[in-house]
């Protein structure tokens, strides 16, 4: 059964982050079509947390397509469609990122400078799709 | 439909003691079926409105309204649809807990003991033990087990993990939501702990000398904030909303603003707040900023 996790120093809104760790179970292929999630009494006995978080989350999944609630029976993972990266794509991206970071530790970058400089293209980028 | 929309609304709610205002000028609107914290420091005022939303006080300015009913009318019928565990969870610490569950039968209109009865065997807390001799985390299981039997529709609790250990903590609060997940029931709480508020609360109400400073669902606050990061300057804010604080070093200024566009001047990067930031910036406002503001009055 899948497992959230929760970081209460990310920043990020809890809710999000077990839509994020679906998403990105989804896509490395930990949970597969069919896999059904912890219905919410468990996840929130679990962590601690908030119904109406994960009950959030869960409605934000839905809203994705990626997963579909059943009622009485839980929530399950859909097939994906064109949504997951083939995985000819997910190597190539995966190694071009890997070199990406060489060259930063190279050029003398720590971890903390690494994340600086990408958290800031990140967000340039992203502005300008808006803009 | 609108008496349980809202769990809770107070109009112009005011609390005066001898000593002074204790609360002043407090309107809430907070919705039914969340989890709502009231934070705020030690004296802001949380356990006077805490009191006054279960009637064990009268307000002298306002109206409180509790399920759609004003509590200083109140009757056996709707006080018994609230449930309220005070600070340090009282119990009688010479009875069994066996007795402290017939206790409450017997002093209450609605009392499940079967379910109390099963949140305890749940956490292996034996019924023939007397309260006192029980751990500190057992006692506030024991004292929730208590008020959740009621089966309330509204549950008060003044700090209920202010005094337990990291794990009673999590233990205390995994039996909340859980309760919470079961449905039915509104839970508001009064911390000064504004650590991992995020993971068990929807809606916050902040409190800092005896005044509401902030109070919203938590989701539309977080994205309603953003905290700027940029060179240091005095002349762009026109540009950033509603600055909630702002701080300047020699060379760059972070600006926590509220509905703010990132300022079009180059350097400058916008990143979320965190809640615990965003409650401590709010607390460290000066008091009354309402008042500052309309008597020109600049701090």
């Amino acid at each position: 059964m899948f497992v959230f996790r929760l970081d209460t120093h990310s920043g990020v809104p809890p809710y999000l982050q077990l839509v994020q760790q679906v998403r990105q179970a989804v896509l490395l292929g930990f949970l597969q079509p069919g896999d059904r999630l912890p219905l919410i009494r468990e996840v929130v006995e679990d962590l601690a947390i908030n119904p109406n978080t994960v009950a959030k989350a869960y409605r934000q999944m839905e809203q994705e397509n990626l997963v579909t609630g059943r009622p009485g029976q839980g929530t399950f993972v859909n097939e994906q469609q064109s949504a997951v990266m083939s995985a000819s794509t997910y190597t190539s991206l995966r190694r071009g990122l890997a070199t990406w970071l060489r060259r930063a530790y190279a050029a003398g970058l720590d971890d903390q400078a690494v994340n600086a400089l990408f958290t800031s293209v990140h967000q340039q980028t992203r502005n300008e799709d808006v803009a | 439909m609108t008496a349980t929309e809202f769990a809770l609304r107070t109009d112009g709610v005011g609390k005066r003691y001898r000593r002074g205002w204790a609360l002043r000028d407090c309107t809430l609107a907070l919705p039914a079926g969340g989890v709502i914290a009231l934070v705020g420091p030690n004296g802001a005022g949380k356990t006077t409105l805490l009191r006054l939303v279960v009637g064990l006080l009268a307000p002298s300015t306002g109206t409180v309204e509790v399920l759609g009913h004003d509590v200083t009318a109140s009757t056996p019928q709707t006080l018994s649809r609230v449930g309220f565990l005070a600070q340090d969870h009282p119990l009688y610490k010479r009875f069994t807990v066996a007795e402290m569950l017939r206790f409450g039968r017997a002093c209450n209109l609605r009392f499940d003991q079967g379910l109390a009865e099963r949140r305890l065997a749940k956490l292996d807390i034996p019924l023939d033990r007397r309260a006192g001799t029980l751990s500190g985390g057992q006692q506030a299981q024991v004292a929730l087990a208590l008020a959740l039997a009621k089966r309330p529709d509204l549950l008060v609790l003044d700090e209920p993990v202010a005094s337990l250990d990291p794990l009673a903590r999590h233990e205390f609060l995994q039996v909340l939501m859980g309760a919470v997940a079961e449905g039915g029931v509104t839970v508001l709480f009064s911390s000064h702990v504004v650590h991992e508020l995020e993971r068990v609360c929807d809606h916050l109400v902040v409190l800092n000398h005896g005044r509401v400073t902030l109070t919203g669902d938590i989701d539309t606050l977080l994205a309603e904030h953003r905290l700027l990061v940029g060179p240091r300057t005095a002349t762009d804010l026109d540009r950033a909303g509603t600055v909630v604080e702002a701080v300047h070093s020699d060379r760059h200024t972070t600006l926590l603003v509220r509905d703010g566009a990132i300022p079009a001047a180059p350097g400058w990067q916008a990143q979320p707040v965190a809640l615990e930031d965003l409650v401590l910036a709010y607390l460290r406002r000066p008091s009354e900023p309402s008042a500052a503001v309309t008597s020109g009055v600049a701090a």
